[in-house]
């Protein structure tokens, strides 16, 4: 670097990501195995599925139909003759030694994804989606339980097969936060399809970075660093701010960039080298003989593409502009996968904003602490509105009405059968509360004097001791009425 | 096309062939002779024509998503040089996919 | 009477039919005369004499019993080690496979049993279904029958030899470069490569995908056309299985010749062919011609480029066929410090030399930078190929030549020249690379005693066409399957049911 740089180079980054998407066919790509989770090692494998010899692959048709319809939703062209490629290399998870995947006839090309960042909406190109199959799964015996430093190693077959989508962008993302707003998009076009269940966290749903430096205004890329094992939204952003700061000052103290995979340890905040990428894999593809061409018709395509649900950008718009609904919470119900659910609370009567509410609050809470994907969660949209009526007219306090959800989210009884079964309507009758209210003032005389003497904050005390004696049922703002006009109204 | 000893052992690399010197040696000669004579596909003017893959043609081969019945795991696990705990084991594995 | 062993499955189904001869006494006659020929002859690899039994018993009891059963039901058959049969060692003729036992049964040996043919014998073949002779076999070589001091041809020797030496009236084999039709010309029996994608190749342990084809032999056109009409349709599991019919292959076979056209290719001629080889060649054409057919020149004008294409092709599907074999979920593991280090120290002493030819210049003609140059040219060159055989199939029904350059060569003869092995299949790649039927028929003798077959080929999915060809010639030349000679194996005896095994 000359010594008469006026200012440091100012670099821009350019991210690219491959996202890989687990299908929940109900079998595997190649062949009938059921693909459900769990279950003991290797008992969900077949001849084909373990690569005995001998076998051959069929394609599972319900998983193009996944493809073409993520290639639709995308704004992809679906290519009218698709092939499956062979990508040959040697690991133990991998029952023919080789991949089939499909190369340079995928069967989705040249679509687009838009993302909103700081209010500012970006078109994002994807150059392809194309079919693959998973691999198996190997657990590493030895002292850590990774792979370095392991004695030996156990293979299961079970994952192997499973068909796998493979999104990938063009490099146009320049920032970890755009990289985290197209993962998150991404991953809401998948849910809305029900193709996945698209669980970063498990694996369903998997990414990969592509990130290089170029000087702003240069239009020659830089070099490119490949980065893995980024296993949430959080762990993306901040691996890609990592990777733009370590590269960053390596061009900036005048060292070029290697060419590499990394890998990201989640612990130390890191990116650490995995191998040169120098040591390119020669994959030798060719078309498999195994497998003929895909040549979905336009009778096919056209029905899919009828047939697309609505999608997060167009539910997004929709909440906001007809329901008033501000971005932000559009956009969680949207990503969540509750759009259905407020439609149908909002169809049943329900405030949309109310329900909004109680959708991103009390119900995704509830699906996080019992581990359940929210666009399964098992609540009708009717069932909703029917708790929201309940509190609306009275019958339920807020906090009661936050326990009959629970239960209602853990059974598959009404709001109604639940406040029916537990008595819970809440008690709002003045006689009945006026009578309870003078027994609690009796037997907690000094609370109640320091409340005549001017401290009204201890009112709290005895509303406490009204609700307890009701279990929760009498009307807060009714005790605190009664109390108040007995105590602090002028009362004897 | 003359085959160096470098060719031939990056060759048995990609192929997982562990391969003695000698056998590196002796097949450098085969090889080289036998490219030499596929070569020969290279003779032929092939600007327009497309390669085919397959002889006979079809298309749209699949089958619905419906299960079929897997392989009971001690059948699965019946041809394994060795398992352990219902899985296939194997020394340890030295690079990452 | 003749002996069983002499006598074709049409003849054996009809007195099996007609309950002249139980299928156990036929079946014991056949493993007799393994038991006599097999220490000279080495077919089988591996012999299923109590399975074959027990089969045989069956099917004598289920008609007994008044069931209906097919015209090949108590027919023994020797099958080539390449397809998978269920809890059977099936070794491809590798040491990598020498214990291989597959969980799953091949759809062609789900459709033999449900005809109840019943197999007798892994047959002997070159290892991995790669090789000319069978002389690449891990295990040993097989003799021809009709001498035993030269191949029988590969890579289905073992099946050729078995049906020659009359140990079995039928046989399965498969083809990929010729590896049906040459050791059916070698050994002086039928052979025939179906239409790719005719027969199922679930459970056909894989060589070259794009070319294999699994097939019959056996002493006349008619049993092989049974056999093959049993073996041959659709099947859901293979993704290549041609989804039409090849109709009923016996129903036109006395038809005779008339009015067909029958193309010589002009290019199957010249260098490295031997004489007695083109004049049986020829003869048998002219034959043709005086049964009614018309004979017409045809040119297939990329077939001198069929053989190097074919050696860019086969050997590249077949180097990633093959990676499975790593010791890894079956078959041979040579222990290493590391899992790399156990794959590659597991296929070095797994595989034979020819495999590891196959594999190294397949994955170099895949590799970067040599790709276009040599796969994709080649698969290039291969739809010209295609085009050839369309064009001259315009001009006629079948095209006739010799199967093979040369007639059976000694035991060790090539061995160490593999470019002069290759040339073996020069006339049988083509049709393998455009995937149309051929098939090997036995028109005679060349001076030496050593039979020489005749290669027909026809249209996809014409083998109607191409056996009712064959038919005609057979007839009319009347050759005799006996090997005989100063090296040969001493025939059958001819008197009963049983053999007197020779001293």
């Amino acid at each position: 670097m000359t010594a008469t740089t006026e200012q440091a180079t100012r670099y821009e980054a350019v991210i690219g990501l491959e996202v890989h998407v687990e299908l929940n066919t109900a079998t595997k790509m190649f062949c009938g195995c059921a693909t459900d989770f769990g279950g003991e090692p290797n008992t969900r494998t077949c001849p084909v599925c373990l690569g005995q010899p001998g076998s051959l692959p069929v394609v599972n048709r319900k998983a193009i139909e996944s493809a073409i319809r993520l290639g639709l939703a995308l704004g992809c062209e679906i290519a009218p003759s698709s092939q499956f490629h062979r990508k040959n290399y040697f690991y133990p998870d991998m029952p023919k030694n080789y991949q089939i995947s499909q190369y340079d006839v995928p069967i989705c090309l040249h679509g687009h994804l838009d993302i909103d960042v700081d209010g500012e909406t970006r078109r994002i190109g994807i150059t392809r989606v194309h079919m693959e199959e998973d691999t198996g799964k190997t657990v590493h015996i030895g002292t850590s339980g990774r792979i370095h430093g392991a004695d030996y190693s156990l293979v299961d077959y079970n994952r192997a097969g499973i068909p796998l989508l493979e999104i990938v962008s063009e490099p146009d993302l320049r920032s970890a936060a755009e990289a985290r707003a197209y993962l998150a998009e991404l991953r809401a076009i998948v849910l809305a399809l029900g193709i996945s269940d698209a669980k970063l966290e498990e694996g369903s749903m998997r990414c990969d970075a592509n990130i290089s430096l170029r000087p702003v205004g240069h239009t020659v890329f830089g070099t490119r660093v490949e980065v893995k094992n980024m296993n949430s939204l959080r762990s993306l952003g901040r691996a890609i701010d990592y990777e733009i700061a370590r590269q960053t000052e390596l061009l900036a103290s005048g060292q070029p960039v290697q060419q590499e995979t990394r890998h990201w340890d989640e612990d130390a905040g890191t990116t650490s080298t995995l191998r040169a990428k120098e040591e390119v894999f020669d994959y030798r593809y060719f078309p498999d003989p195994d497998l003929v061409a895909v040549e979905p018709d336009r009778a096919w395509i056209d029905a899919l593409r009828a047939g697309l649900p609505e999608l997060p950008a167009a539910a997004r718009a929709r909440l906001a502009d007809a329901h008033g609904l501000p971005r932000e919470v559009a956009a969680l119900v949207v990503s969540s996968g509750l759009t259905g659910v407020l439609d149908a609370a909002i169809d049943a009567g329900a405030a949309p904003a109310e329900a909004a509410k109680w959708l991103t609050n009390e119900v995704l809470g509830w699906c996080t602490a019992h581990d359940v994907e929210p666009s399964a969660v098992p609540l009708r949209g009717a069932e909703l509105a029917e708790l929201l009526a309940l509190v609306g007219d009275g019958t339920l306090s807020t906090k009661l009405a936050r326990q009959v959800l629970e239960e209602v989210l853990d059974s598959d009884k009404t709001p109604r059968q639940v406040v029916a079964e537990r008595g819970l309507e809440q008690i709002s009758d003045s006689d009945e509360l006026a009578a309870l209210v003078d027994t609690v003032i009796a037997e907690n005389a000094d609370a109640a004097q320091r409340v005549r003497d001017g401290n009204t904050k201890a009112i709290g005390a005895l509303v406490g001791a009204v609700m307890r004696a009701t279990g929760g049922k009498a009307n807060p703002q009714l005790v605190n009425q009664l109390l108040s006009e007995r105590l602090i109204d002028g009362g004897a | 096309m003359s085959l160096s000893t470098e060719d031939v052992r990056h060759v048995a690399r990609l192929a997982r062939l562990a391969l003695s010197d000698d056998e590196i040696e002796s097949l450098r000669g085969q090889l080289s002779d036998i490219l030499a004579y596929a070569e020969k596909v290279g003779e032929v003017a092939t600007s327009d024509v497309p390669p085919t893959s397959h002889a006979y043609p079809l298309r749209n081969v699949w089958r619905d998503d419906v299960p079929q019945p897997s392989l009971p795991p001690e059948e699965a696990l019946s041809t394994a040089p060795l398992a352990e705990d219902g899985r296939f084991q194997v020394a340890r594995i030295v690079e990452e996919a | 009477m003749a002996a069983l062993v002499t006598q074709t499955a049409v003849e054996l189904g009809r007195r099996l039919a007609a309950g002249e001869v139980s299928a156990v006494e036929v079946v014991r006659a056949h493993l007799d005369r393994i038991t006599a020929t097999d220490d000279r002859v080495r077919a089988f690899l591996r012999r299923l004499d109590d399975a074959a039994l027990a089969h045989a018993a069956d099917i004598d009891r289920r008609r007994a019993a008044g069931e209906p059963l097919g015209p090949l039901a108590g027919v023994p058959l020797a099958l080539k080690d390449v397809l998978t049969v269920k809890g059977v060692p099936t070794t491809c003729g590798s040491r990598i496979l020498a214990d291989y036992r597959p969980p799953y049964d091949a759809t062609v040996v789900e459709r033999l049993r449900a005809a109840d043919v019943v197999v007798v014998g892994k047959a002997n073949m070159d290892e991995f279904a790669m090789g000319s002779s069978t002389e690449n076999s891990a295990f040993f070589p097989t003799a021809n029958p009709w001498d035993l001091e030269r191949v029988p041809g590969g890579s289905s020797g073992g099946s050729a030899a078995a049906v020659a030496a009359f140990q079995a009236p039928l046989a399965i084999g498969t083809d990929t470069g010729g590896s049906i039709r040459q050791p059916a010309a070698f050994c002086g029996v039928v052979g025939v490569k179906p239409t790719y994608g005719a027969v199922s190749r679930y459970g056909l342990i894989a060589f070259a995908s794009s070319l294999d084809q699994a097939g019959p032999f056996a002493r006349t056109v008619t049993d092989a056309a049974l056999l093959l009409q049993a073996i041959a349709g659709h099947d859901p599991r293979d993704s290549t299985s041609i989804p039409r019919s090849l109709g009923d292959l016996t129903a036109d076979l006395e038809r005779g010749v008339d009015n067909l056209r029958v193309g010589v290719v002009r290019e199957f001629s010249g260098e490295g062919l031997e004489p007695g080889v083109q004049a049986r060649t020829t003869e048998a054409i002219e034959r043709l011609e005086k049964l009614g057919a018309t004979i017409v020149e045809v040119s297939l004008p990329h077939a001198s480029y069929g053989l190097p294409a074919y050696y860019l092709i086969a050997p590249s599907e077949a180097s990633s066929n093959l990676s499975r074999y790593d010791g890894v979920r079956y078959g041979l593991r040579v222990d290493g410090d590391t899992a790399e280090e156990m794959m590659a120290l597991t296929r070095a002493a797994g595989f034979g030399p020819e495999v590891k030819r196959r594999i190294m210049i397949g994955t170099y003609a895949l590799s970067a930078g040599y790709y276009d140059a040599y796969y994709a040219q080649a698969q290039r060159v291969r739809t010209l190929i295609i085009r050839d055989f369309q064009s001259a199939f315009e001009q006629c029904d079948v095209l006739a030549g010799p199967a093979t350059p040369t007639t059976a060569f000694r035991l060790g003869d090539k061995v160490d020249d593999p470019l002069a092995m290759y040339l073996n299949d020069v006339y049988a790649v083509p049709a393998s690379l455009a995937g149309v039927p051929a098939m090997s028929l036995p028109v005679g003798l060349d001076d030496a005693g050593l039979p020489v077959g005749l290669q027909l080929m026809a249209p996809l999915l014409g083998e109607a066409t191409m056996l009712r060809v064959a038919r005609a010639l057979e007839a009319d030349i009347a050759f005799d399957p006996t090997p005989r000679g100063e090296r040969a194996l001493p025939a059958p005896s001819v008197a009963g049911p049983t053999e007197v095994p020779t001293p």
